[in-house]
C-alpha cells in the first residue's frame, strides 16, 4: 500500500528529471573544462530579461543570445518571468546570482525593482551586461556596458531622415502616453526635425480609433506632410487613414519596429522606413562582449558613455525584402 | 460463538493497529506537500549540485521567493477549506499597492502627496472593502465563489488601470522612498538580515507567524471548527449553529488583507507598484494550497501544507533558474509538480477514507 505513495513521488521526480536532463543534454556540461569542439570555454552565462521567449520579439533575442552561446563554445541560459513581472524579474536574477555563474545578462525596465538584485550582482564579483532597455541607469549600478538602442536618438536619426525627405510639419503618433520611452523617441524626434512634431496621443487597443485620429489630423491640417508612428499597432491604421484621404505616399510615413504589415508597406513604397533596433544583436553580442571579457577582462566600450547601440537600423524599400527573410529566419 | 469470533478479532485488532499507525501519519493533509518538500529539495541537491544548489545564498533566495506567495497562500488555504475560491487575489494585490502608490504620490505627479503610513492604513481599509465585496456577492447571490471572484479578478484590476492613468498617466509608480514614513516601513516590511552573506527578507518572518496563526486557528479554536465544518457539510454545520455567512466572509476579507500585506511588502520593498503587479498570483497560490492538501470541494487541508506548497513553488521555480534549464521549462515543471501532489494526496484520502 505504502508503496504507491512512493511510486506516485516517484513519478513526480521522474517527470522533473525528464523535463530537466533532456534539456541539459543538449547543452555542454556546464562544468565541463576539456570538453568536446562545442564547448571549449567551460563559462555559463545566466541571462535574465523581462520579455518571454513566446514573445516574437524576445524570442529573437534568445536566438541571438544562443547562436552566440554556440558559436562562442560558451553556456548560456535565458529565463524570463512569465508575465511582465517585475517582482518574479528581481527573484530570478537573485536565483541566477544564487548559481553564481560566470556571468550575468540582464535587462533593466525598471531599476527602482530590479536595481538592489542587479548591484548584489555586482557585489557578489560577478560581471553584468545590461541590453534593451536601461541604457540612462546601467552606469550606476556598476554594470559593465549597454547593449541597445536609446531611444531619444533613435528618434533624433527618424526626423532628420525625414527632414531630408523634405518634410516640414509632422506629427507623432503616441500609443502608449505615459510611457517614457515613447515620450522620448518623439522629443528625439522633434529634434532630428529642427521644428516641433505634434504629438497624437491615440489608444493602443482601439485601431478604428487610431484610424479616424489620424484622419482628422491630416483633415485639420492640410500642411502635414510626416507622420512618424511609434509602433506597428499604430502604423498600420496610418497607412489605412492616409489610404482614405488618398494621401498614400505624398504623406511621409515612417514607424519604430517591425511587422510583416509594415515590411510589406515599405515593400510597397506605402511607407518611407522603418526603425529597428535589431535585438537579435542585443542578445548575441552581449554574450560575445561577456565571454571576451572573462577571457581577456577587457570589455567593448562603443562609446565613452559605455552605450553599444544596436539601433536604429533603417529598413528601407531597398532592403525591406532581405529585412523579411531575415525575419522569417528569425534573426530580425 | 464467543470463542469462534476471537480469532478474525484478533487479526482485525492486527490490521487496525497497523493502519491505525499508518493513518495517524497519512491523514495529516500536509504530509504529501512534506514528502514533496523533501523529494524536490533532494532532486535539485543532486542535479544543481555544481551550481552552488546548497548553499546560504540559494536558499535565501528560495525562502525570499516563498515568502510572499506563502502568506497568500495560507489565507486562500483557510478560504478553500470553509470551500470557497478567491480568484481576484492578484488583483486586489495590484489595486492595494496602486492605492498606496497614488495616495503618496506628489500632486505634481497626479498623485496627492500623502505620507506613507495614513496611505498604508487607507489601502487596508479598501483591502477590506474588497474582501467583504466578495464574500457579500457571494453570499448574496449563491453563485459559485469561482465565478463571481473571476469577474472581481477583472474588476479589480480594470479599476487599478483606469484609475492610476486618469490621475497620473502613468502605469508604474516609484520614488516610494521619498514619502515621509518610509524608514519605518522599510524597517517592518523590508528589512533584511543578513546571514552568512545572504539577505535574508523580513517577510519570510510575517510567513511563518501568519502560519502560525492560521494553523493555531484551525486546530485549537472554535473557529476553525467552524471553517471546517463550512466547508465540510455545510448545511449540517448551519443546523448546528455554525454563523457559515460569517465564516465565509472573514475569510474573503482574510484573503483580500493577505494580499494587501504582500502589496505592501513588495511596495516598500521595490519602492513603487505597477499596474500589473501581483497578476497570476491567485493561481499560483492556489496551487500551493493544492499541493498542501487543500481539496477543492473544501472541508480538508492545512495552513502548514499550503506553506509547504509555496515553498515547492518557489524551489522549483529557482531551481530551475539556478539548475541552468532554460526558463521555458518552467510551466511544465509546475503542471507536474502540481498534477503528482493532487494524485498523492487523492491516494491518501482514499486510503484514509476506506478505512
Amino acid at each position: 500500500m505504502q508503496r504507491r505513495i512512493w511510486v506516485g513521488a516517484l513519478l513526480v521526480m521522474a517527470m522533473v528529471a525528464a523535463a530537466c536532463t533532456s534539456d541539459n543534454g543538449s547543452e555542454p556540461s556546464p562544468s565541463g573544462t576539456s570538453g568536446g569542439a562545442v564547448n571549449q570555454r567551460g563559462y555559463r552565462i545566466a541571462v535574465v530579461t523581462h520579455g518571454q521567449a513566446s514573445d516574437p520579439f524576445w524570442s529573437v533575442v534568445a536566438n541571438g543570445v544562443q547562436a552566440a552561446a554556440d558559436d562562442e563554445g560558451v553556456t548560456a541560459e535565458y529565463n524570463a518571468p512569465t508575465t511582465f513581472d517585475m517582482v518574479a524579474m528581481s527573484q530570478l536574477i537573485d536565483a541566477a546570482v544564487a548559481s553564481q555563474p560566470d556571468g550575468l545578462i540582464v535587462s533593466i525596465p525598471d531599476a527602482d525593482a530590479l536595481g538592489p538584485s542587479i548591484k548584489a550582482a555586482v557585489d557578489a564579483g560577478i560581471p553584468v551586461i545590461s541590453i534593451n532597455s536601461g541604457s540612462d541607469v546601467f552606469a550606476d549600478l556598476g554594470v559593465l556596458a549597454h547593449i541597445g538602442q536609446t531611444e531619444e536618438v533613435a528618434g533624433q536619426l527618424a526626423g532628420e531622415r525625414m527632414k531630408e525627405a523634405g518634410v516640414t510639419k509632422a506629427i507623432c503618433v503616441n500609443q502608449e502616453v505615459g510611457n517614457a520611452a515613447l515620450d522620448l523617441r518623439c522629443k528625439g524626434f522633434s529634434e532630428g526635425l529642427g521644428f516641433d512634431a505634434e504629438v497624437l496621443p491615440v489608444d493602443l487597443n482601439d485601431p478604428g480609433g487610431i484610424t479616424q485620429s489620424v484622419l482628422g489630423a491630416i483633415q485639420n491640417d492640410p500642411d502635414v506632410d510626416g507622420i512618424l508612428t511609434l509602433g506597428p499597432t499604430a502604423s498600420t491604421p496610418a497607412i489605412d487613414a492616409l489610404d482614405q484621404a488618398g494621401k498614400l505616399g505624398d504623406i511621409k510615413l515612417a514607424t519604430f519596429d517591425l511587422s510583416t504589415d509594415v515590411l510589406d508597406a515599405i515593400d510597397k513604397g506605402d511607407m518611407l522606413f522603418a526603425i529597428d533596433q535589431a535585438q537579435y544583436l542585443q542578445g548575441y553580442l552581449a554574450v560575445v562582449f561577456m565571454t571576451q571579457y572573462l577571457a581577456t577582462g577587457a570589455v567593448a566600450l562603443g562609446s565613452p558613455d559605455r552605450v553599444v547601440l544596436t539601433g536604429p537600423q533603417f529598413v528601407t524599400k531597398d532592403n525591406a525584402a532581405d529585412v523579411i527573410q531575415f525575419t522569417n529566419e528569425g534573426v530580425r | 460463538m464467543a470463542t469462534e469470533v476471537a480469532p478474525p478479532t484478533a487479526a482485525a485488532d492486527e490490521r487496525v493497529r497497523k493502519v491505525g499507525l499508518l493513518s495517524r501519519l497519512l491523514t495529516r493533509p500536509e504530509v504529501g506537500a512534506l514528502i514533496g518538500v523533501v523529494v524536490v529539495w533532494a532532486f535539485f541537491a543532486v542535479v544543481a549540485h555544481s551550481h552552488n544548489f546548497i548553499s546560504w545564498a540559494t536558499t535565501s533566495s528560495i525562502l525570499n521567493r516563498a515568502a510572499p506567495l506563502g502568506i497568500l497562500a495560507v489565507a486562500v488555504a483557510l478560504l478553500m477549506i470553509a470551500g470557497e475560491f478567491d480568484l481576484s487575489i492578484g488583483s486586489i494585490l495590484g489595486f492595494s499597492g496602486m492605492v498606496v502608490m497614488i495616495l503618496v504620490t506628489p500632486t505634481s505627479g497626479g498623485g496627492f502627496g500623502w505620507a506613507l503610513w495614513p496611505a498604508i492604513a487607507v489601502s487596508l481599509l479598501f483591502a477590506v472593502l474588497t474582501g467583504a465585496f466578495n464574500g457579500a456577492v457571494v453570499i448574496a447571490t449563491r453563485l459559485p465563489s469561482f465565478i463571481v471572484t473571476l469577474g472581481s479578478l477583472f474588476i479589480f484590476r480594470g479599476t487599478t488601470i483606469a484609475v492610476t492613468r486618469l490621475l497620473t498617466d502613468r502605469t508604474q509608480l516609484g520614488q516610494l522612498d521619498d514619502a515621509s514614513g518610509y524608514e519605518l516601513a522599510r524597517k517592518i516590511f523590508a528589512s533584511n538580515t543578513t546571514v552568512f552573506g545572504s539577505q535574508f527578507n523580513v517577510a519570510i518572518l510575517w510567513w511563518i507567524v501568519l502560519t502560525v496563526f492560521a494553523t493555531w486557528i484551525l486546530l485549537r479554536t472554535r473557529s476553525g471548527n467552524w471553517i471546517f465544518g463550512t466547508g465540510g457539510a455545510v448545511d449540517a454545520a448551519r443546523n448546528v449553529g455554525v454563523p457559515t455567512r460569517r465564516v465565509k466572509i472573514a475569510l474573503f476579507i482574510g484573503t483580500a488583507l493577505a494580499a494587501w500585506l504582500v502589496a505592501v511588502i513588495q511596495a516598500v520593498q521595490f519602492t513603487g507598484a505597477d499596474t500589473l503587479r501581483g497578476t497570476g498570483q491567485e493561481f499560483q497560490a492556489i496551487i500551493a494550497a493544492v499541493v498542501g492538501g487543500c481539496l477543492l470541494t473544501g472541508g480538508y487541508g492545512s495552513a502548514i501544507g499550503a506553506s509547504l506548497g509555496a515553498l515547492i513553488f518557489a524551489m522549483v521555480q529557482q531551481g530551475i533558474v539556478i539548475t541552468g534549464v532554460q526558463g521555458d521549462w518552467f510551466q511544465v515543471f509546475v503542471g507536474g509538480i502540481l498534477l503528482g501532489a493532487v494524485l498523492l494526496n487523492n491516494y491518501v484520502r482514499r486510503r484514509a477514507g476506506r478505512r
